[in-house]
């Protein structure tokens, strides 16, 4: 396989052993040990500033790009150490995607959003980089409502349509892992429908780790539920099991609002 | 100091109209019991009139705690407490129905002479009354000493029930007569034997509430 190739596999698994994170002086994570599975949604909660963005960010190296940003630990995905100097990053990040808070198209055609990645990986081809738009965007479940615009500006969409554009823009990368951080927290309840409805088509076939605020989304679309406070996991589990009967009480104050 | 202020009085609703609804239907068993013990015809027809006041409560509870799982989300520990009221009241309503029925059984004894002293059955009668109220301060309190140790008070009423048959069957072998009223007294200590049954029920689910643990069976 070409080391390149935008099919290459990693493997969707996540598996993370004692990370500790610091922004200079600051942890922001502490002895974080998680395993991760494939093909599921993860959710991470918690409040503000309690590390669960700081810790997604690990999984792409996004916080690479932060200046005095230090970790340690083990962080490997299908079995390969991440953090490994090896590591070639930028296949990295093709098979772990990102969606962030607020959409954030390229101010370029639909089209050209979606193929973006694979041109980058060298697809020049016009029926093959066709085919991948229609496929990222079907799959996305926006393709019905752009298919005959596709030339049009991406930034005269509405922003639950650039939302979905993203993940269609993340998908045609062949991704293995999605990280979404907080993607429907400036959506109506309309496109954030659509996108919950969105991830429990795609984890057929991707892992999805998504950071919320949103208890009921965390209930309504997670298999396995994370609580992080001041840089710690306090519980993982079962997102059932976390919200009905959370074995730590830090946790049980989080989620029924009586933190604080 | 708890951000949840509005939640918990509306949760303390629940519980005061819950413990007003147990003792509405302590009280029912009570007179439905001294009914029978005086024949007292008109006692009986007021626990059957008196039954609809806890019909009553129990819609107001359901809507309460309806209310609060549409409007409050409530999960992990909030939410066992409000599904377990729920639960309850279900089984608090039938304690009262049944309560009815004993009172409806007993206006069919048209004041004739006992066969028997009913003195087994006050006990039964006795016994479930307290269990029903402890099921339902078990939840109150979160008491799971108390809410596990029904299962073996009710190991009492069935014995008691057990007595009641076997001294019915004596009777109606000594004297076929006897077995019209046999039969009313037979249906009376069946209703008590469950209302103990239902009084576990509120048990198991007061442990519900207070640890995620639900019984089965």
């Amino acid at each position: 396989m070409k080391k390149n190739d935008i099919n290459i596999k990693y493997g969707g698994d996540v598996s993370v052993k004692n990370a500790e994170l610091w922004y200079g002086d600051f942890k922001a994570l502490k002895n974080v040990s998680i395993e991760i599975p494939e093909k599921k949604v993860t959710a991470f909660i918690g409040p503000s500033g309690c590390g669960k963005s700081t810790f997604l960010k690990c999984f792409n190296r996004m916080n690479d790009l932060v200046e005095g940003c230090k970790i340690t630990g083990e962080f490997k995905i299908g079995g390969r150490d991440i953090y490994d100097k090896n590591v070639d990053v930028n296949l990295l990040r093709k098979n772990v995607g990102m969606v962030f808070q607020k959409p954030n198209p390229f101010p370029t055609s639909i089209y050209d959003n979606v193929a973006f990645a694979p041109r980058t990986f060298g697809i020049t081809k016009k029926s093959q980089l066709d085919e991948i738009v229609e496929t990222s965007l079907k799959k996305a479940s926006i393709w019905e409502e752009v298919k005959d615009k596709l030339s049009k500006n991406a930034l005269g969409m509405s922003g639950g349509q650039q939302q979905r554009l993203c993940i269609a823009r993340s998908l045609a990368a062949n991704p293995e892992i999605l990280l979404m951080d907080e993607p429907t927290s400036a959506l109506d309840p309309i496109s954030t429908g659509k996108i919950e409805e969105l991830m429990e088509e795609l984890k057929k076939e991707i892992t999805i780790i998504i950071v919320t605020h949103n208890m009921q989304q965390a209930t309504r679309i997670a298999d396995k539920t994370a609580y992080f406070l001041l840089g710690e996991l306090i519980e993982y589990g079962d997102t059932e099991k976390i919200f009905s009967s959370p074995e730590d009480k830090r946790t049980e104050n989080y989620i029924t609002g009586r933190f604080g | 100091m708890s951000i949840r202020n509005k939640y918990e009085n509306e949760l303390n609703l629940v519980f005061n109209k819950l413990v007003k609804m147990c003792h509405e239907a302590e009280l029912a068993i009570e007179k439905s019991i001294n009914a029978l013990k005086t024949q007292n015809a008109d006692l009986a027809k007021e626990v059957m009139a008196d039954d609809k006041n806890v019909d009553g409560l129990e819609r107001e509870i359901e809507q309460d705690c309806l209310k609060i799982l549409l409007l409050e989300h409530p999960v992990a520990g909030d939410f066992r407490e409000v599904s377990a009221a729920l639960k309850m009241i279900t089984d608090l309503e039938r304690i009262a129905d049944q309560a009815a029925d004993i009172s409806e059984i007993t206006l069919q004894f048209k004041g004739e002479k006992f066969i028997k002293k009913p003195e087994h059955i006050e006990l039964m009668a006795k016994l479930v009354i307290g269990m029903v109220k402890d099921g339902v301060l078990s939840y109150i309190n979160r008491d799971l000493d108390t809410a596990r140790g029904l299962d073996k008070r009710d190991d009492k009423v069935d014995e008691l029930f057990e007595t009641v048959k076997a001294d019915l069957i004596e009777l109606i072998k000594r004297n076929s007569a006897n077995a019209d009223q046999a039969i009313l007294f037979m249906m009376i200590a069946k209703y008590l034997e469950r209302i103990g049954d239902h009084a576990v029920n509120i048990g198991e689910w007061a442990e519900y509430a207070a640890t995620g643990y639900h019984k089965i069976g």
